[in-house]
């Protein structure tokens, strides 16, 4: 995919650095909000190659790290149900709700599945007719409309069998929670590239203006990154705050109106708990009242579930940039994607496992033996689709 | 599942109930084949089951892999893999023409590969306890003289050479299992590395390790030698031979390409001096005309597989821990 080469050119990254060098005068955190940059930062070692004045704090914006506790416990009990199939994205099964996760569950009988698309679990419970499917459907604007979708064609097919339980959260208003915190040290953004490309850039002005941040919306990609932190910065440096899109391959100011017509029609804005971080008002969606009989909460009952998040888990402080990482006691120690205690440390895209990942250049590689001659099932980069 | 994949959680599983149930000094080094002496040879041993989902893929079948499997694993500690045995649990109700097609594509590999199956065995379960067909190979090779390959024997300075394009079988395995369409049909790369690991020998027997990255991909064989010999890996990202089709899989799914099987690649560690030599012999080769230099053995972090990324920054790689599981966004 040569497109894709051209946004990881080293020439051209150098050619930014050096630009970022240049303009850089005094020090500035930025925040990129969406845990897909974080992973592409840390990944590539782009935090590495800045100058120390450009601080990146990781944003709030991985899905799997924000679903709260409670859901994943909601989740487990439906998932454990013999009448239910379980379906949800992969990057799920392993985050640990109070005493399991998804994995336990399956290995314990439940029919828990892996798919790509909630399309395909809708496919399912077309297949199983005497089956309730159940799909988890979790976060941001970037995955909510497809979500949206499959509960549309759900009622247009008449499949009283198809539910969602829906944990879906909304960007700005974690944006506002983040700069009305006593301790934000953010004094820029990188928007979610992608959130914008669903949703546009309509939600960002108020928020830039209000708080006088600057808001860049960034793409994925090395070069897109790049460019993200050089304009912020520019910004910075001259005192400004407007919402600048570096990512306009992808992105359009109004948004991609089917999508949001396709919200606006299934979900309706709500309150959310975001995990580690608590209640933050208008930050996420549930099902309108038309669709309220796809709920999986109600059908299967599960409302009552009341879950307490682990008092020795961080993960709320870095999901805010209050914290890096490495300053949890618990990581890397007791808290390891072997031992999660939260789901930054679980997701692929949570700044924790990140860190712990991609940076451990310190101190000795984790304990295990030499692996076992191998049993052949390509398993390892497979989802245990039953 | 996650024991099964071939990451930090299956080197657990041996360590804490295998070993201490039947360790010995042999099993302790922790090959992918033992070596043992018999009668004043030495033979390579190894044995594997393959539980292969679907039964038949893009460029192979489980047939393919029960051969080429055993074939490689004996191959990675320099022995010319001669014979194998066949054992097959077959499950009530499969059909007889699936289990001969497999029969078939075994004899086909076999025959490529110039080994024999000498001796097998057939057991039916019933209907349910079983997925299809399971089939496990066990195999001996002769390792010839002056031959000495184990992931002990890495040293700071050795290159290291991956013998062609990586993450083909599990992204070929994926797209047939999830019904994902990349734009191209992309092929299992199974095949036999018995007669180029020959090649590579016939230019120096000083080849220090050996190994099919195959559960966990590359990315877990590497761990593995770099803890079993106390050195660091250094690997420049650019150098990977990662195919356009494979980058674009992983990247759809938020997979990494270095944890994606593979059951037709080695990666050799070598000494520097006859890196070049040992290069040209393998692009020589059929197995090996995608060889290139991927990285090189270092003093620094022991035990740790580092990459230079492309922009010129650091990142670790580690053991996966289980399966790799495709990203939300």
């Amino acid at each position: 995919m040569k497109y894709i080469d051209e946004f990881n050119d080293p020439g051209l990254a150098r050619r930014l650095l050096d630009e970022i060098r240049a303009t850089v005068t005094r020090p500035w955190a930025l925040m990129e909000v969406c845990g897909g940059q974080t992973h592409s930062i840390i990944r590539h070692g782009i935090d590495q190659l800045l100058p120390e004045e450009v601080e990146l704090i990781h944003g709030p914006g991985c899905p799997v790290c924000v679903t709260p506790l409670e859901v994943i416990d909601k989740a487990l009990a439906i998932a454990a149900r013999p009448d239910v199939i379980f379906c949800s994205f992969g990057d799920m099964l392993r985050v640990p709700g109070t005493d399991r996760d998804l994995f336990r569950v399956k290995g314990e009988g439940g029919d828990v599945r892996v798919v790509y698309s909630p399309l395909d679990a809708l496919r399912l419970a077309r297949q199983h007719p005497d089956r309730q499917v159940v799909f988890f459907a979790i976060g941001f604007e970037t995955t909510a409309p497809a979500n949206a979708m499959a509960v549309h064609q759900a009622r247009r097919l008449g499949l009283d069998n198809f539910s969602l339980l829906v944990s879906h959260v909304r960007v700005p208003p974690a944006i506002e929670a983040i700069m009305t915190a006593p301790a934000c040290r953010v004094q820029g953004f990188l928007a979610a590239g992608h959130v914008c490309s669903v949703m546009g850039t309509a939600e960002y002005p108020d928020l830039a203006e209000r708080h006088r941040v600057p808001i860049v919306v960034t793409g994925f990609e090395p070069l897109d990154i790049l460019e993200g932190i050089r304009r912020a910065v520019h910004q910075l440096e001259r005192g400004e705050h407007r919402v600048d899109n570096a990512y306009p391959r992808a992105v359009r100011e109004a948004g991609n109106p089917a999508a949001l017509s396709m919200l606006e029609e299934v979900f309706e804005v709500a309150d959310r708990a975001w995990r580690g971080i608590g209640r933050i008002p208008a930050s996420g969606w549930r099902l309108s009242d038309a669709y309220r009989a796809y709920d999986a909460e109600h059908r299967f009952d599960v409302g009552g579930i009341r879950t307490e998040e682990p008092a020795v888990c961080r993960a709320g402080e870095v999901l805010q940039g209050l914290i890096k990482p490495t300053e949890c006691s618990a990581f890397g120690t007791t808290c390891t994607p072997r031992t999660p205690l939260g789901a930054t440390m679980v997701s692929s895209e949570g700044a924790c496992a990140a860190y712990y990942l991609y940076r451990r250049m310190t101190g000795q590689a984790s304990p295990g033996a030499p692996a076992p001659q191998g049993s052949r099932i390509p398993q390892e980069e497979m989802n245990p689709v039953g | 599942m996650g024991h099964g994949g071939g990451g930090a959680l299956s080197a657990e599983l041996i360590q804490d109930v295998f070993a201490p149930a039947y360790g010995n000094p042999v099993l302790a080094a922790m090959g992918d084949s033992a070596v043992l002496h018999l009668g004043g040879a030495r033979l390579a041993f190894s044995t594997d089951s393959y539980v292969v989902r679907p039964l038949f893929f893009p460029g192979g079948s489980l047939g393919d892999l029960a051969v080429n499997g055993t074939v490689n694993d004996l191959a990675m500690s320099g022995a010319r893999p001669a014979y194998l045995s066949a054992a097959f649990v077959l499950e009530e109700g499969v059909e007889l023409t699936v289990v001969d097609r497999i029969a078939r594509a075994m004899g086909a590999a076999a025959e490529a590969a110039g080994v024999t199956v000498a001796t097998g065995d057939t057991k039916v379960v019933e209907a349910g306890h079983g997925d299809g067909v399971y089939v496990t190979t066990a195999g001996v090779g002769v390792v010839p003289e002056g031959v000495d390959i184990r992931p002990q024997r890495a040293r700071p300075g050795d290159a290291v050479i991956v013998s062609g394009p990586i993450g083909l079988h599990g992204v070929a395995i994926m797209s047939v299992r999830e019904g994902l369409e990349f734009g191209v049909e992309i092929a299992s790369d199974t095949a036999p590395l018995g007669d180029l690991v020959a090649a590579m020998l016939a230019v120096t027997p000083d080849i220090h390790v050996l190994r099919d990255p195959t559960r966990g991909g590359l990315g877990a064989s590497l761990n593995e030698i770099a803890r079993a010999s106390g050195i660091g890996v250094r690997l420049r990202e650019r150098a990977l031979p990662v195919p356009e089709a494979v980058a674009n899989a992983c990247g759809f799914l938020g997979l990494d390409p270095l944890y994606v099987a593979n059951e037709g690649r080695l990666v050799a560690f070598v000494p520097p001096t006859e890196a070049e030599a040992v290069l040209e012999a393998m692009r020589a080769h059929p197995q090996g005309g995608g060889a290139v230099l991927i990285g090189e053995c270092v003093a620094d972090h022991p035990g740790m597989v580092v990459v230079a990324t492309g922009l010129g920054g650091t990142r670790v790689v580690d053991l996966p821990l289980g399966e790799q599981l495709p990203r939300i966004c």
